[in-house]
């Protein structure tokens, strides 16, 4: 008590000033990275195509972080199924590249991809159309997601359905969704999703070019999100959120429909997490139903609780230096990562409940 | 002038056939300061959550001026002008005292209207104001966790007041608060009724004393006794369950 109510040191530059230089050194730097990547090989500065696609990867996740810690750090809502939004939003932006396939498949239908007529389809399924044209496909990946979070949401939120309850039909959700995309009849690939991609918006795939450019897209995506987030959680929308995160009751007691504030955040967080997915399919060349596994969402709320929540630049370090271990991990002791991650789980929760972010932070606000 | 009036008629609630409030009848005029006691378990809390919302009742009805408040959930009630203080004070403690006032000031409550929220300058005034009146002018910019336990009372009333509310339901104000904080309390909520009624609930009989205001006594659930502070004190009904004890 005593250290908080002593009268503040004396700071040479806010804190607040130098977190926002360190982002902005931050995305400077990663903006960088495909630059080096031009370099001819054997150059000292030289940064591999491995490099570049894999912190793509990361800035991908870094999106999904934000959005998880958005509605779970300011808003209390803790959901183990933000996967499901990000694997919605990458199976829009599949159908999209396995429509631009064409008759380059190995079936060579003009129309059909090869799962399709693998498996005896006629025709493409409705659903499947509109799928040709790229911004009917970033649509669907903001759209899909956020109704899903919409529809479960007003059910959940409206029978004041809240904490590990919820949690647990969010992983519920993706559970499902998990085993619904592996059946075949879905019409989505069954097991093998899809992959075999060949190109987006006319620019190969696999080349330096597209992976510079998905690169910049995932930046530009994470800053664009980084920035509404900040702005969202400093205006009289985020202390609302945050006072419903402490004592939802009295929120409403205050006149405030608790639901509706409940439900904007959360749709949001589900489109931003749609966005991310969409731009985690082209860079990564690949989406299965996997990427629903129950276990992906939780991994995704261990980086947030590693990186600290509610503070938003806190989930992007967390998703990137967690992702960073595994990576690094996995390349030589692929069967110890999930001991690490849990154990990693448990000591930032036992020695730094308030994660990366809170070293960096003496004080709280 | 003052607002609507408070009228409870016949109100029951019965929780799995315990009686928690038993056919219970109450008039509140507008601009009234009213004291409600009585011992654990008879019914005072339960007549908050009826009036707020938070319950059902059984049978009977609850009116506020023309409107039928047992059709209504807890927000609606409140923004017809209805506010409840807590028996522990729920402040929030991540926001400021400033922050925790400019939630609870009149304004769309809507989050697109929340997030387009500018800080006008009568609106800032108002916080000020209210600051004052509650006695926390100079704590304005702290975070409401740092608040003493007093404190955090008079800050609750504070946000009640944001709400320019025509009645205000307040739970046991003065528990756990040092005798100058219980006198500071009394002034601030008899300077406060008059425009507004006010409903207090309490233990502390000097308290109540202090407000100078008409009393309710419950018991089981039913009302036993009303009128001023020596009426109640000496009728052998109360003695007997309640202040003999």
């Amino acid at each position: 008590m005593s250290d908080i109510t002593a009268a503040p040191a004396p700071r040479g530059i806010p804190a607040r000033l130098l977190i926002r230089g360190a982002v902005i050194a931050a995305i400077a730097l990663l903006a960088l990275l495909p630059v080096l990547n031009t370099l001819p090989a054997g150059s000292a500065l030289r940064v591999s195509d491995f490099t570049v696609a894999v912190t793509g990867k990361w800035i991908c996740y870094g999106v999904l972080a934000l959005a998880i810690d958005l509605a779970w750090g300011y808003a209390g809502i803790l959901s183990l199924g933000h996967g499901a939004f990000f694997a919605l939003g990458g199976y829009a932006m599949g159908m999209h590249l396995m429509r631009l396939i064409g008759p380059r498949g190995v079936y060579g239908h003009p129309v059909l991809p090869d799962f399709m007529v693998f498996l005896g389809y006629k025709e493409l399924p409705w659903y499947w159309l509109g799928f040709d044209h790229f911004p009917y496909a970033i649509l669907m990946a903001m759209l899909v997601p956020g109704a899903l979070a919409f529809l479960l949401g007003w059910l959940s939120f409206r029978s004041r359905i809240t904490g590990v309850y919820f949690s647990i039909i969010t992983q519920a959700m993706t559970y499902a969704l998990m085993l619904a995309f592996f059946r075949n009849d879905m019409g989505f690939g069954g097991n093998n999703g899809f992959t075999d991609f060949k190109e987006l918006l006319g620019v190969p795939l696999n080349t330096q070019g597209a992976r510079a450019g998905l690169f910049y897209a995932a930046l530009i995506l994470l800053a664009g999100s980084l920035i509404l987030c900040r702005h969202i959680t400093s205006t009289k929308l985020g202390r609302v959120l945050v006072a419903v995160r402490d004592a939802e009751s009295r929120v409403r007691f205050l006149g405030y429909s608790v639901t509706s504030f409940k439900l904007s955040v959360f749709t949001l967080s589900a489109v931003l997490a749609g966005l991310a997915g969409a731009l985690y399919v082209p860079l990564v060349g690949i989406i299965n139903p996997g990427e629903f596994a129950p276990g992906n969402s939780i991994e995704a709320v261990i980086w947030v609780a590693v990186g600290g929540r509610g503070t938003l630049v806190g989930a992007i370090l967390g998703a990137f230096s967690v992702n960073a271990l595994k990576t690094w991990l996995t390349s030589f002791a692929p069967d110890l990562w999930l001991f690490v991650l849990g154990s990693l789980f448990v000591a930032v929760t036992l020695f730094l409940p308030r994660g990366l972010a809170g070293l960096f932070r003496g004080r709280t606000k | 002038m003052k607002g609507p009036g408070l009228y409870l008629d016949g109100v029951s609630v019965v929780f799995d056939g315990f009686r928690a409030l038993n056919n219970l009848s109450l008039i509140v005029d507008p601009g009234e300061l009213r004291a409600v006691i009585g011992p654990n378990g008879a019914g005072k809390t339960t007549m908050m959550d009826v009036i707020t919302g938070k319950t059902r009742p059984t049978a009977g009805t609850v009116t506020f001026g023309e409107h039928d408040l047992t059709r209504m959930d807890e927000a609606r009630i409140a923004n017809l002008g209805i506010g409840r203080k807590f028996q522990k004070p729920t402040v929030f403690d991540a926001l400021t005292v400033f922050e925790n006032l400019e939630l609870a000031l009149k304004a769309p409550r809507d989050p697109w209207s929340c997030l387009r929220w500018k800080l006008e300058n009568t609106a800032r005034k108002r916080i000020e104001a209210v600051t004052e009146e509650i006695g926390l002018a100079s704590r304005a910019g702290d975070p409401a966790a740092i608040l003493s336990h007093g404190q955090r009372q008079w800050l609750e009333i504070g946000m009640l007041l944001m709400q320019d509310p025509d009645l205000l339901l307040v739970d046991e104000p003065v528990a756990g608060m040092t005798d100058q904080e219980t006198e500071h309390t009394a002034a601030l909520l008899r300077r406060i009724a008059g425009t507004r009624s006010v409903v207090v609930v309490e233990h502390d009989l000097e308290f109540v004393r202090a407000l100078g205001s008409k009393v309710t006594v419950l018991h089981e659930g039913t009302l036993l006794s009303e009128g001023s502070i020596d009426t109640v004190q000496n009728d052998p009904r109360v003695i007997e369950v309640y202040l003999g004890r």
